[in-house]
């Protein structure tokens, strides 16, 4: 990458090495005088320390495979021989076990810090969207190694999540046995789960260069969303921010080794400490922390896409036609879109309440053809949870405004907040029992969360005005940022 | 990555019928998967039996599902997502039309295996199966 212009360097080993593979010339251009923003406040260690946390599961994962047996009926043995005899064996495990918790809060607050202050606009969308992928292959990788250790959870939650697969029409359970190599969760499972959930990381590793490299293509974004203009606006990444990053890694590492030490299980799942029972369900099967509000979103879809819901969306997305499309404001009729949606909506409540039975067992609302699906519950569950983390991926091009951070666009702030805030409701609703309350404010929530980004943030990059921006960071940093 | 042909060559099982006794209901493994094998009461078939069609999710007479009415045999995994409902045992939850529960996420299933309520899409699956003689069939 860093090939042609090249200066010497004085220890004539490194000058050695670095005329013939100039690593030391990019080192020092990408990680010493790489210019960044000089006003990067503390969300932005969270990149680093999710690297960090890759390493920290790279090197603890290797030597646990030392140990580990990937057969049915070894598997939960090993892991506890793990625990018992292995040297420091309970140290590494619980590293990683609680590493991956601590990786996904780093790469949560990372995706917020995206979020709030507009970083995957462009020209960094293909950044966002490497992001993104390396989130999805981090969510693959954690759910395989969650299962490696055959406890009642790992068993079960493999079953329900490769179940999932089957809600694909036509070809559903072919693909279903295909992933498990048999008729059910079996040996043949475990074997694939464990090569993968060892490649994965490797993968990962590629990807987060890739996703690196677009990073120092482009530059980092900032607090303000302004570009730099000029030397006063950056600082050399070194060591002004190989500093800053290693303050906010310690202290991050500080609150992960409380957790390793005080409470290795606070995350986790006692039923995961019993041996896997294909014969017997646990009473409650909930997902590690992490997924839960997809889960949450998986299990609000209860009802499926009858001639009702399915008019009702269709109207919905002819009335966002135009504001998708590149007309401009004046030409947009906001009268018949708020019309075309309130009738969206009421055909929706119809399909919907058609579907809903009450305490009595008896539905709700008594309509032609509303048993007729076009998308089954189990599908548009699917369809959902995965569409979740699409939208996420698209949001570059749903959210167009022109100011990046939401410092400047009161508006998008409140709603991405709000979108926050649910997506913790959401979380709390997929750790209870699918039942009574819990499953209409799931409901509500995952309206809000594809609102947000369907919905939402078109609109807002359309109408919201936004404040003013300040002439550069310097300046800004100056005043003392507002 | 499609199943080998060991785990192929597993996949029928034998069952002795002769102990289970009337109301009782047994367990037994086809291919990794929980078969549930039940002898109904007179009462469960006359339940199953005498349900208006138009109120299953999954449209099945309980004649279609079984070969003999005392007989129900159903592999014991939710349509929804996979789990083993309970209803096997006397002292289980049998959900509110008496057959099984799926305590996952909630599916109810009637004494012929029949959705009723909840999210699953199907009725429990009928394996194929044979008497091989009065009291032994052969799954699979």
């Amino acid at each position: 990458m860093a090939s042609g212009e090249r200066t010497a360097f004085e220890n004539p080993v490194v000058e050695w090495i670095d005329s013939r593979l100039p690593i030391f010339t990019m080192m020092q251009k990408e990680y010493g005088v790489f210019p960044t923003p000089k006003n990067f406040n503390y969300f932005w260690n969270f990149g680093a320390i999710a690297m960090v946390m890759l390493m920290i599961m790279l090197v603890t994962g290797i030597f646990l495979a030392m140990h580990y047996t990937a057969h049915t009926s070894m598997a939960f043995d090993s892991v506890e021989r793990i625990m018992r005899d292995v040297n420091s064996g309970w140290l590494i495990r619980y590293i990683h076990m609680n590493g991956a918790s601590f990786f996904f809060i780093a790469v949560y607050i990372h995706m917020f810090r995206g979020m709030y202050y507009g970083s995957f606009k462009k020209p960094r969308e293909l950044l966002w969207i490497l992001g993104v992928l390396i989130f999805v292959l981090m969510m693959a990788t954690a759910f395989m190694g969650y299962v490696l250790p055959w406890g009642q959870m790992s068993y079960w939650g493999a079953t329900v999540i490769t179940n999932l697969f089957s809600a694909i029409p036509f070809v559903g359970d072919s693909i279903v046995t295909l992933l498990w190599g048999g008729f059910s969760v079996d040996n043949p499972t475990l074997n694939r789960f464990f090569a993968l959930h060892y490649l994965m990381p490797f993968v990962i590793f590629a990807v987060v260069f890739l996703h690196v490299w677009a990073l120092h293509v482009t530059g980092s974004n900032n607090p303000l969303g302004i570009e730099p203009k000029g030397k006063q606006d950056t600082l050399p990444f070194h060591p002004y921010y190989t500093m800053k990053d290693t303050f906010g890694t310690i202290v991050f590492l500080f609150i992960y080794a409380f957790f390793v030490f005080y409470a290795p299980d606070y995350m986790g799942h006692p039923d995961n400490y019993i041996p896997a029972d294909p014969l017997v369900t646990p009473a409650f099967i909930v997902p590690e922390w992490y997924f839960l509000p997809f889960y949450a979103m998986l299990r609000s879809i209860t009802f499926g896409v009858n001639i009702y819901i399915g008019a009702g969306a269709v109207l919905a997305v002819l009335a966002m036609i135009p504001v998708y499309s590149k007309k401009t404001n004046k030409e947009l009729n906001i009268g018949a879109m708020v019309g075309m949606f309130a009738v969206a909506g009421a055909l929706f409540m119809l399909g919907y309440f058609a579907q809903l039975k009450n305490g009595a067992g008896e539905i709700m609302l008594n309509l032609p053809l509303a048993d007729f699906f076009f998308v089954s519950a189990k599908l548009g569950g699917v369809a959902v949870m995965f569409g979740s983390l699409l939208l996420v991926a698209l949001m570059p091009w749903l959210d167009t405004h022109g100011i990046r951070s939401a410092r400047f666009r009161p508006l998008y702030k409140t709603a991405l907040l709000v979108f926050v805030a649910l997506t913790f409701v959401l979380g709390i609703a997929g750790g209870k029992p699918a039942e009574g309350l819990w499953v209409y404010i799931g409901q509500l929530a995952t309206l809000y969360y594809l609102a947000f980004f369907l919905v939402i943030l078109p609109l807002l990059s359309r109408f919201e005005k936004g404040r003013d921006l300040p002439p550069s960071i310097h300046e800004a940093v100056l005043q003392g940022a507002k | 990555m499609n199943p080998a042909k060991d785990t192929l060559a597993m996949s029928t099982t034998e069952v002795d019928l002769a102990p289970v006794q009337t109301g009782q209901s047994i367990t037994v493994m086809w291919r990794g998967k929980p078969v549930f094998i039940r002898k109904r009461t007179a009462a469960e078939i006359e339940d199953a039996a005498s349900v208006d069609m138009s109120v299953l999710v999954d449209k099945e007479a309980d004649e279609a599902r079984v070969q003999k009415p005392e007989w129900l045999v159903l592999v014991g995994i939710c349509t929804h997502l996979g789990c083993v409902p309970v209803g096997q045992k006397p002292t289980d939850v049998k959900g509110e039309y008496n057959g099984w529960f799926c305590p996952c996420h909630g599916s109810h299933y009637d004494t012929s295996g029949r959705i009723r309520k909840g999210p699953a899409p199907k009725n429990l699956a009928v394996p194929p199966y044979e008497f091989i003689s009065d009291t032994s069939i052969k799954i699979g």
